[in-house]
């Protein structure tokens, strides 16, 4: 089936199977490794991607319902060779050791913020609820969340 | 991992839809949040020949106020009731209910419509709507037709839907006068299904008598258990912590929780009547302004 | 140098500089190159057939449907494996694993067969078409059980092998030991089961074995936390040359020790990718990952500690049962088999000791030394601190107060302990008053006693001492290859430089705290200096990253390499400043002739080695160290943490949590608060919800995130981290590693307190993961099992 997706803004056309994940098809079919496979029960949210404004889980979509759709990975927050405040914030707060459950933290951290630029830390850590981190214990996610919130007002 | 090979539509009209799932029967799924349907057939529990995508029918996304009663359509998100402002007025066990339903990505993207339709004795939303008396609308090719929750969950995994039919809406009737509702959750973590959650729903007459009661149960029988017992206890008295007691000792009593890694049935009976308790406190502080 | 004030200036970034980490740039990016993420042109790819029971007999197997399926280029089965002698392999501790099996499977999810195909969905279309037939045996699900009469044997293969006795193993005196406890004024026991727990790191294990047929070499790129072992093991196991096998560890999503074992998977890639003359992919599924790969635990331990009249504690006795699963496969020193859990003495000064362990077969995945147990010692210091807790409750004496009593005094270091150790430094009565003090332990408790809304407050300490940086070459080696580790430095003429290393980091930022350490030694600054990990041919030999060991080893091996460097760079500052080598001072970065301000940087030091060496002098500036550590170095720490109990429904919370920890000299306090905070995580875990159990068929309950309970950030306390800081003397940067610290010191303190809080109702122990359910049942006089 053919499938349209505009993904960071850039516009795809592919032919697919329809029970391509669309985590599959964002990784192999247009090679962005940047999301990442976790688990196979929807539970650890390393494969989280914006859909239509919304971070969902690419593991528990098919790639033909991005047909129409806008998705951005985590290769698409730096914007005109400058890195988002989240991703900065998480380099100065040390929000990563691994990086694998990175680009799902920023990204939900990115929609957070988005929306309420200073959440406490009860509300970072029910807004990332949804990724699981075996490294970091989650205190200096939730630091650099709070931190690109606070830096991203007025810029 | 993956699911083996299946058909694919995505109707572009509700009739589009009703036309396929007709032609389709038992071979045909409706695909709506996915968030429950996509991990089983990933795991291969469930295989369905043919996927029907309901989310471009954008008309079935709502959550609205229709005469009495709170109106959410099919493809209304578990986030679209959290964040509903209509919500908390119109029914306090399912305000309540809302942000406990998985975690926040997949409220993303599950539909309220479509926890109702999977019937999983696990899942929290037929628990309230069982303790508020929802009522189900059903479509098909052939017309509509409204069922009450308590004849729509039937069994384990399985609703009273004829083969073509799918779900358009669910409707909560919105109470009069006094009222309050709650839903307590004992869930070992964020994402995993309740161990046993009990929906409560209090409506006080003008002398503060209670003129409804509702007590919904997830995860303590083979479907979502409405303790009608324990509610003809409450109808008509007047509220007190004995009267609460007695009632909570008749929803422990209903229930036949089964022995599993989330624990033994004893325990499960025991946080039953727990949480009953405190469920129905809470809907009368509630009811009474108190909250 | 204190431990406290960093000598280097932040531009430098040396030691006690909280430095950015390099490696941040990828990851936030998302172009970091995990094992998954590496494509190769004509790569196939792998799934695995697995077993579904947990002990059966093989009657056949039919692959024919499955061969046939379009894509599909191959089947491998156990059959294949053994006509090239690969269906069985030696494991790291000198048993042997199925590779694919060929009689008998012996736990659910064994490998069985491997279907190679063009696409990964059709591999896994394939993997329904084997057609097994089995013949189901009793399956073994306890280590009582298979130590038993009636047991059957396991392990039938193993030629001499008459029970499912994995090993036994014993430490310390006997009659010393027995001699304290018969003038015991009173014995307080334990019996506790540490459950089967999994590292279960974001990402899974994963080979992309990739065997040339025109050049003969074998890229395998692996998620491996020992490259160079395993390189080894490859070449003697696979019978491939080592000099034609390069490993290639990419950047790896988690280690935790999951990723230190060679698994059945990697070894039938790369058999397939030899036969097919293609590259095979193959990445496992979380499933596979929980069910089959190396878990960490299962310790069923019981014990006793003497005591005086006064509390003080004469002596200790240890019993081990250890549940080994199918094959006895776990990673740790060979003297040593139940790793180092004789450090289960803890902090405590007593001079007898002695400590029983016997590993047993089970049908279940085989595994044990993992998930940041620095080889046993998690097992070692629960048990401790649940029994010294234990013994002050007993009679009545404070926890805090009981070990205060009891600890190992500061003047006592070096301290040889009853098992044997050298504990080379410490001060733990400074971490607990420390810890009370950061928490208000007086305040707690009087809040616990004036309670009085139904809930019930709970106060936990646990105070441990570590063991790690394995290992000196008298006693540690990993079959067989002794256990130093390496660093080559090469500095380039313009004065920046590129370190190499034997480790291999998962995630605890070696490419910027081994810079540190060249920056401090050196004067180089960290972000000029290019660390390099995880590909064999270009990097020293090392045994790898697991058990806290490479800041003892390998940073040592950087200090030393350094140093090395340094003093050829003394005698070329000699050269270019006329002086003799006698009278070069070096300091921050700079060489100087004593007595006067004439010098010459590191820079022009570098520039010179390539330009204007002076002659009978090789050019260069390089050098390489194999470190063969003295001795362990020995972190330690007081946690306390305070927790609410509801009786209503068994759950409990945490109040507050404070860590105390010492780890030494501390290269980057920013990445060692990082660690602590997650290895703090990780205890609460597995004192919460996060086990692997089994039923009675052997079906393995935990072999995917719905069932296997990781807690999110909603579950996970805030931490309050403190230190103390107690150099390791005879380590060149005083520093002891820490990466392993909070997963083993903090459980017993969570467990501790919950116990604390129902002492009062007569309950004396709950046993991890400490479930709702085991509270209320505890609580309310009733066996809640599971």
């Amino acid at each position: 089936m053919e499938v349209q997706v505009t993904v960071n803004g850039t516009a795809y056309t592919r032919d697919v199977e329809p029970r391509v994940l669309l985590v599959d098809f964002i990784r192999t079919h247009l090679g962005l490794t940047g999301t990442h496979i976790g688990c196979d029960t929807t539970s650890c949210g390393a494969c989280t991607v914006i859909f239509n404004g919304q971070p969902v889980k690419s593991c528990t979509m098919f790639a033909v319902q991005a047909n129409g759709a806008s998705v951005g990975t985590v290769e698409g927050l730096k914007q005109n060779g400058s890195l988002h405040p989240i991703q900065e914030a998480f380099k100065e707060h040390h929000g990563l050791q691994c990086g694998f459950c990175t680009p799902g933290m920023m990204l939900v951290g990115s929609a957070l913020i988005a929306e309420n630029p200073h959440p406490t830390d009860d509300e970072v850590r029910w807004a990332i609820s949804g990724n699981l981190c075996r490294c970091t214990g989650y205190m200096n996610i939730v630091a650099a969340i709070q931190a690109a919130g606070a830096a991203g007002e007025g810029s | 991992m993956y699911p083996p090979s299946f058909d694919y539509s995505a109707p572009q009209s509700l009739s589009e839809a009703l036309g396929l799932l007709g032609q389709l029967g038992e071979e045909g799924r409706v695909l709506a949040g996915g968030q429950s349907l996509i991990p089983m057939m990933k795991l291969r529990l469930a295989q369905p020949g043919h996927l029907v995508d309901i989310n471009g029918l954008k008309e079935l996304s709502y959550v609205r106020r229709d005469n009495g009663h709170l109106a959410i359509g099919a493809l209304a998100r578990h986030v679209d009731i959290v964040k509903s402002p209509l919500v908390p007025g119109a029914s306090k066990a399912m305000a309540a209910a809302a942000p406990w339903i998985s975690d926040p990505l997949v409220r993303n993207r599950g539909t309220l419509v479509g926890s109702v339709a999977h019937c999983d004795p696990e899942g929290d939303w037929n628990s309230v709507m069982l303790a508020v008396g929802a009522t189900v609308v059903a479509v098909s090719s052939g017309g509509e037709r409204t069922i009450p929750i308590a004849d729509f969950v039937v069994d384990f995994f399985t609703n009273s839907l004829r083969p073509g039919e799918m779900v358009k809406e669910v409707r909560v009737p919105v109470p009069a006068g006094a009222s309050g509702g709650a839903y307590h959750k004992l869930e070992r973590k964020i994402g995993d299904y309740a161990t046993v959650g009990v929906a409560t729903h209090l409506e006080l007459d003008g002398g503060g008598k209670i003129s409804q009661a509702g007590i919904g149960l997830t995860s303590v029988h083979n479907h979502n258990l409405k303790a009608t017992a324990a509610e003809a206890l409450l109808i008509g008295q007047a509220p007190s912590d004995d009267l609460f007691k007695a009632a909570a000792e008749a929803a422990a009593a209903a229930c036949q929780p089964s022995s599993d890694v989330r624990g033994p049935a004893d325990y499960k009976r025991a946080v039953v009547r727990e949480y009953t308790k405190r469920g129905l406190a809470a809907s009368l502080a509630v009811a009474r302004g108190e909250k | 140098m204190t431990a406290t004030h960093p000598r280097t200036s932040p531009e430098v970034g040396g030691i006690g500089h909280s430095v950015r980490r390099k490696e941040d740039s990828r990851f936030v990016q998302g172009r970091g190159t995990f094992l998954d993420d590496i494509v190769l042109p004509g790569m196939l790819h792998m799934a695995i057939l697995r077993s579904p029971i947990a002990h059966g007999r093989i009657r056949s197997i039919d692959a024919s449907a499955a061969q046939a399926l379009p894509g599909v280029v191959a089947v491998v089965t156990g059959e294949l494996m053994a006509a090239h002698k690969l269906a069985w392999m030696p494991t790291l501790s000198g048993d042997t694993q199925a590779v694919l099996a060929t009689d008998k499977v012996r736990y659910q999810g064994q490998e069985v067969a491997a279907v190679i195909a063009t696409d990964p969905y059709i591999a896994r279309d394939a993997l329904p078409l084997i057609d097994v037939d089995y013949e189901e045996l009793v399956p073994v699900t306890s280590p009582q059980q298979s130590l038993g009469a009636d047991a059957p044997l396991i392990r039938d293969e193993k030629e001499g092998q008459v029970d499912n006795v994995a090993y036994t193993w014993e430490s310390g005196d006997k009659a010393s030991t027995n001699a304290a406890f018969a003038k015991a004024a009173r014995v307080v026991e334990l019996a506790t089961h540490y459950p089967r727990s999994h590292p279960a790191p974001m990402e899974t294990c994963g080979i992309l074995a990739d065997v040339n047929p025109a050049t003969g070499q074998a890229t395998l790129y692996m998620t491996s936390q020992a490259p160079h072992a395993h390189r080894t093991l490859f070449a003697i196991v696979a019978g491939l040359p080592e000099e034609n096998i390069r490993i290639i560890s990419p950047d790896l999503g988690g280690g935790f020790g999951n990723k230190v074992p060679i698994y059945p998977g990697y070894v039938v890639a790369t058999a397939a990718s030899l036969l097919i003359g293609k590259p095979v992919k193959w990445i496992e599924s979380r499933t596979e990952n929980l069910i089959s790969t190396g878990f960490g635990r299962d310790y069923h331990m019981n014990g006793e500690l003497a005591l005086d009249e006064k509390g003080r504690i004469l002596g200790l006795r240890s019993n081990v049962l250890s549940d080994q699963g199918a094959f006895y496969s776990d990673a740790q020193p060979t003297k040593f088999r139940a790793g180092l859990f004789h450090i289960v003495t803890g902090s405590y000064d007593y001079p007898a000791a002695y400590v029983t362990t016997k590993g047993a077969y089970t049908n279940k995945a085989p595994g044990g030394v993992a998930y940041r147990c620095s080889f046993r010692v998690t097992e070692a210091s629960y048990f401790i601190e649940r029994l010294v807790d234990k013994a002050a409750h007993e009679i009545g004496m404070d926890p805090a107060e009981f070990r205060l009593m009891n600890f190992i005094k500061p003047e006592q270091f070096p301290y040889k302990s009853p098992t044997g150790f050298i504990y080379d430094s410490g001060n733990y009565h400074a971490a607990l008053k420390m810890a009370m003090e950061m928490i208000d332990y007086e305040g707690w408790r009087k809040k616990q006693k004036e309670r009085a809304d139904g809930k019930l407050i709970g106060i936990g300490i646990a105070s441990f001492t570590e063991v790690v940086g394995a290992g000196n070459s008298r006693e540690y080696d990993l079959v067989g290859i002794k256990m130093f580790d390496s660093a080559e430095l090469r500095i380039h003429p313009t004065g920046k430089a590129i370190l190499k290393l034997g480790v291999k980091s998962q995630g605890q930022g070696h490419e910027t705290t081994f810079a540190q350490i060249v920056a401090e030694e050196l004067g180089i600054p960290a972000l000029d200096i290019k660390v390099m990990e995880g590909d064999t041919d270009n990097t020293p030999y090392g045994l790898g990253t697991y058990a806290s060991r490479s800041t003892p080893v390998a940073g040592a091996a950087t200090a030393m390499v350094a140093r090395k460097v340094r003093e050829k760079g003394r005698q070329l500052a000699a050269h270019l400043l006329e002086a003799s080598v006698e009278d070069i001072e070096f300091d921050l970065g700079k060489f100087t002739v004593k007595g006067t301000d004439k010098g010459v940087t590191i820079q022009e030091v570098a520039f010179a080695a390539y330009t204007n060496h002076p002659e009978g002098m090789e050019a260069g500036l390089e050098d390489v160290c194999y470190y063969d550590p003295p001795n362990m170095t020995f972190p330690f720490g007081s946690y306390i943490v305070v927790v609410e109990v509801d009786p209503g429904d068994g759950t409990w919370k945490v109040l507050d949590m404070v860590a105390v920890d010492d780890c030494g000299v501390r290269i980057n306090p920013m990445i060692v608060e990082g660690q602590i905070t997650g290895g703090l995580t990780e205890g609460f875990a597995k004192a919460t919800n996060q086990w692997i159990t089994f039923d009675e068929d052997g079906n393995c309950i935990g072999s995917n995130f719905l069932d296997y309970l990781v807690p999110t950030a909603w579950e996970t306390p805030k931490f309050r981290l403190g230190q103390t800081v107690t150099p390791s003397p005879h380590h060149p940067i005083g520093a002891k590693g820490v990466g392993e610290s909070a997963t083993v010191g903090s459980p017993a303190a969570f467990v501790n307190a919950v116990v604390d809080a129902l002492w009062s109702k007569g309950v004396t122990n709950i046993d991890m993961p400490v479930l709702p359910h085991r509270v209320w049942g505890a609580i309310n006089g009733v066996e809640a099992k599971p």
